[in-house]
């Protein structure tokens, strides 16, 4: 079975540098899988949630949000705004987050920056779906 | 030849002085590490970000964006980037002058935007109109100050007001190698992918649209690292600084040393031939 490299880099710092047997992404168009020996790709991301599987290893969840991903035979190399392991994320954060966004569009205060606050709630949404609580 | 007493008081000055930059030169080799830490972790995103880019720059289609079309240049704009604080040896001076000299080639008019106080002090003065600039940058640039300037940087440009934006900054290569040096930004070119061989990729959505979205992020990616090579180089350069004149004052310190002694010393002899001389005067009296 093989396996492919996955490297997730922030502007801030490197992430993730492993070999793993496969990764599901939020692509542009809809989640899609990479497998070694996957066809040359290059697809934004949505915010969302990162699935990759070491070998022998069961199924491990990184939250993403604004970037790219660019997809070759043997590496996969994820390129984000925002990236963070599910062990690494502020669960207490992400909700207060949420509510102060949600907060913000219903009340749509002077200077209201729809965009920034869509953002917000998708990164924060894809947080906790990570940390795998609701 | 100086008194004792005031000879005693440069000692102390001095010495106050070798605390004072042994001190600063230990705080900025602190943050030089976390700096060059910082400058580290960020330039794998930044290879990665340059590479897509410029693979994807190939396509013909990509000279049409706005981003990336050059066009006759009427108006250039620099930005410099310098420090907010001085006593950094020639760090702040190199940048400067490298801008007036961008300044004053060329014969299209060139206007500035300035990130650093020091920056600002020098040029404020002169006859140089001053876009917009940048101060208290701190000892950590963030991406969101990165992000400010890319914004207003790529703003003026798709409006016309600039035709050509070129960074002004000092690219750190090791702590004693920081070499000023101007780059050109906008319109954007990422270097040409290296691998001639053409891999056929699949776009997610086209390549054009995803190369559309790609620029704005090379762009920040460009400032964000420029803004880290030049603090890098800003706090290496006042290490440096600082060591010499901690160094230099230890120097000082031991001419005013021996100085004092031999005053010190002439003092003393003085004091026995008065005394051996007014016993003499004595004796020959009795």
């Amino acid at each position: 079975m093989g396996s492919i490299k996955l490297e997730v880099v922030t502007p801030q710092r490197r992430i993730l540098t492993e070999d793993v047997e496969g990764v599901t992404a939020p692509g542009a168009e809809g989640y899609l899988g990479v497998l070694p020996r996957h066809a040359p790709l290059i697809t934004f991301l949505k915010p969302g949630v990162v699935y990759y599987r070491k070998a022998g290893n069961k199924t491990e969840r990184m939250a993403v949000s604004g970037g790219f991903m660019e997809a070759g035979p043997s590496k996969v190399i994820i390129l984000a705004d925002m990236a963070e392991l599910s062990s690494e994320i502020d669960v207490e954060k992400a909700r207060q987050a949420i509510k102060r966004a949600e907060e913000y569009l219903r009340e749509r205060p002077k200077g209201f920056d729809l965009a920034w606050a869509e953002e917000e709630l998708n990164k924060n949404t894809a947080r906790l779906k990570a940390a795998a609580v609701d | 030849m100086s008194s004792i007493r005031e000879i005693k008081r440069r000692i102390r000055a001095i010495k106050n002085i070798q605390h004072v930059t042994g001190a600063m030169k230990m705080v900025a080799a602190a943050k030089l590490r976390r700096a060059q830490g910082r400058l580290w972790a960020a330039r794998p995103y930044a290879q990665k970000t340059a590479e897509v880019a410029g693979r994807l720059a190939l396509a013909p289609s990509a000279r049409m964006l706005p981003l990336a079309a050059s066009r006759e240049v009427k108006k250039r704009v620099y930005v410099l980037i310098a420090g907010d604080r001085g006593l950094a040896g020639a760090y702040n001076a190199n940048v400067i002058h490298l801008a007036e000299d961008c300044l004053a080639r060329g014969e299209q008019p060139a206007s500035l935007i300035v990130v650093g106080r020091k920056g600002l002090q020098f040029f404020r003065r002169r006859s140089v109109e001053i876009l917009k600039y940048y101060l208290e940058i701190g000892d950590e640039p963030d991406l969101s100050l990165a992000r400010e300037i890319a914004r207003y940087l790529m703003g003026i440009f798709l409006e016309e007001r600039a035709d050509e934006v070129s960074l002004i900054y000092s690219r750190f290569y090791s702590a004693l190698r920081q070499v000023p040096q101007a780059e050109k930004l906008l319109p954007l070119s990422p270097p040409p992918a290296e691998t001639s061989l053409e891999i056929d990729y699949i776009y997610e959505p086209e390549p054009i649209k995803v190369l559309e979205a790609i620029l704005p992020r090379y762009c920040e990616t460009r400032v964000y690292q420029a803004l880290l090579e030049a603090k890098a180089s800003e706090l290496s350069s006042r290490m440096v600084a600082m060591d010499a004149a901690a160094k230099n004052s230890g120097e000082v310190i031991e001419k005013l040393t021996l100085s004092f002694n031999k005053a010190r010393q002439s003092a003393i002899t003085t004091e026995l031939l008065e005394v051996a001389s007014g016993a003499e005067a004595l004796k020959a009296q009795g």
